[in-house]
């Protein structure tokens, strides 16, 4: 048998892993619901915000801070660049031609970082304490990691309700022909939403990039499972992954510590599986 | 107001529409009616923006609109409200409300214009924060009237809105659709339900398999032994 305490500290390693990974499948997702395109590539930009976080700190010597704020920028352009380089071209193209597309900007993007940085892992170094509450070790930049993703969630929730644009958004995910109609040139609320997504990424780098060192194949990590979520909450809907999140990132962490990590990610997947043929609209969807 | 000249339309290698010509004064209320598949709703969606056409010419106040996005031609004064309603189901009434008051001028005048749309559908009001997609069918039509509204169009293009509805649903739709024409907007009606549409509009247009058949005063048409055997049910 367990030891509790080691449960429970995986369960809360679990809660603040979840936190990082909702706020991935949260910017996938708002890309995906409104315009209606995977982008498979998503984690990869995660990658070269982080090592954007990694250069301004190691090598020029920025707080950690501010080369967080930086990567939310850089993750915003890249956003924007893949809308305008990639997305905006094939549009009309057939949805398989969608996914060959993002899928080769993966594959691009990692050889490109192998090319530039190699296959170093690099890290930011961060001297941050492992705080201990009652015999439960909790690492410190997790717990900032997860109350900073919170904080932007709530962000996000909240631009997207009280906001013009982020309700045009929403209304575009729903009825995208029906808001051309409203006067709202769909091209520029994709350009938003991309820029949004895009720059979720890149405060989602910043967090990881206190917990994780970064290499080229950091994408091939975090990208199976934040798919998985967003497909598990139900393709596009908000709080259906948040809701994924915390399942997989509990069952990871859980299971991790019963077994093994890998045994983690294997019932993870295998509940997946499972779930696709249980709910294959996603957890939350109301059975018909 | 409106003229199409010619207008050639549809999608892919299938022509939908062939040399359509029809016109629509100011102050007009103009009925185009048709068995299904002659081509009503393709109208609506050249006139919007919806689709391009292929050849002829879209001129409304003066000014050629043809090959503009849809996005462009509302903020003309074209206001369109798609067959099938499309409201934003998920959002809120009042949500639905503020899109279709997305472009900069109708932000500005959200409060008269909202104002003004609850006044004209009081159940509208009282809904104002459910979420639309929980709205009967017939406050869901009233819905994206309303919606089209508040962009404070010149000309109304209304694609089936009585589909779907109860009959009494329906004929209390034609009512307020008459009491908006009363307000002085201009209105372009397509109707499968061309009995009480001839007895709302002016003048009426007869469109069968892409091509306009027939056009006339609507009290003329109706009179017409052929439109009453086919559609009127007489």
């Amino acid at each position: 048998m367990i030891d509790p305490i080691f449960l429970a500290e995986a369960a809360i390693n679990g809660l603040l892993l979840g936190g990082v990974l909702a706020l991935l499948a949260l910017g996938l997702n708002l890309i995906f619901g409104v315009i209606d395109i995977v982008w498979i590539a998503y984690v990869d930009l995660v990658m070269l915000a982080m090592y954007a976080v990694y250069f301004l700190v190691m090598v020029y010597g920025w707080p950690i801070w501010l080369a967080g704020l930086a990567a939310i920028g850089v993750g915003a352009l890249l956003g924007i660049g893949v809308h305008v380089l990639i997305i905006s071209p094939i549009l009309g193209s057939a949805p398989v031609n969608q996914l060959l597309a993002t899928g080769g900007l993966l594959f691009f993007l990692q050889s490109f970082a192998t090319f530039l940085w190699t296959t170093d892992h690099r890290s930011v170094r961060l001297a941050l304490p492992v705080l201990e509450v009652a015999g439960i070790f909790v690492s410190f930049a997790r717990l900032i990691a997860f109350v900073i993703a919170i904080l932007a969630m709530i962000g996000l929730y909240l631009f997207l309700t009280r906001t013009y644009i982020g309700t045009a958004i929403r209304a575009v995910a729903q009825d995208r022909e029906a808001m051309a109609l409203m006067g709202a040139d769909p091209r520029r609320v994709y350009l938003v939403t991309s820029a949004v997504g895009g720059a979720m990424a890149g405060l989602a780098a910043a967090l990881l990039s206190i917990q994780y060192s970064v290499h080229p194949y950091f994408g091939a990590a975090f990208g199976p499972i934040t798919f998985m979520i967003c497909v598990l909450g139900g393709l596009g809907n908000m709080v259906g992954a948040f809701v994924a999140s915390f399942i997989m990132s509990e069952i990871i962490s859980i299971g991790g510590v019963t077994w093994s990590t890998e045994m983690g990610y294997v019932i993870a997947f295998a509940l997946f599986i499972v779930m696709m043929f249980v709910r294959p609209g996603g957890i939350l969807t109301k059975r018909e | 107001m409106l003229e199409l000249k010619n207008i050639t339309a549809g999608y892919g290698h299938f022509t939908a529409l062939w040399d359509v010509q029809l016109r629509v004064a100011r102050g007009e209320a103009v009925a185009v009616v048709g068995p299904n598949g002659a081509g009503k709703t393709t109208l609506m969606r050249v006139i919007s923006g919806l689709i391009p056409s292929r050849a002829g010419e879209l001129v409304f106040e003066g000014e050629s609109l043809a090959g503009r996005p849809a996005h462009d031609i509302v903020a003309h004064g074209i206001a369109h409200v798609p067959e099938g309603r499309r409201i934003f189901p998920a959002l809120t009434v009042g949500d639905n409300l503020r899109m279709g008051a997305f472009l900069p001028a109708a932000r500005q005048a959200f409060p008269e214009s909202s104002a003004r749309v609850y006044d004209l559908f009081p159940a509208l009001a009282e809904r104002q924060r459910q979420r639309a997609g929980s709205l009967s069918g017939g406050e869901q039509q009233m819905l994206a009237i309303g919606r089209a509204l508040m962009s404070r169009p010149k000309l109304i293009l209304l694609d089936e809105p009585s589909m779907g509805l109860a009959p009494v649903m329906v004929l209390r739709l034609f009512d307020l659709i008459r009491r908006i024409r009363e307000e002085g907007y201009t209105i372009l009606v397509v109707e499968q339900n061309v009995r009480q549409v001839l007895k709302l509009v002016d003048r009426a247009y007869l469109l069968e398999v892409g091509r306009i058949k027939m056009e006339g005063r609507a009290h003329e048409l109706a009179e017409q032994d052929f439109v009453r055997k086919a559609y009127v049910g007489l």
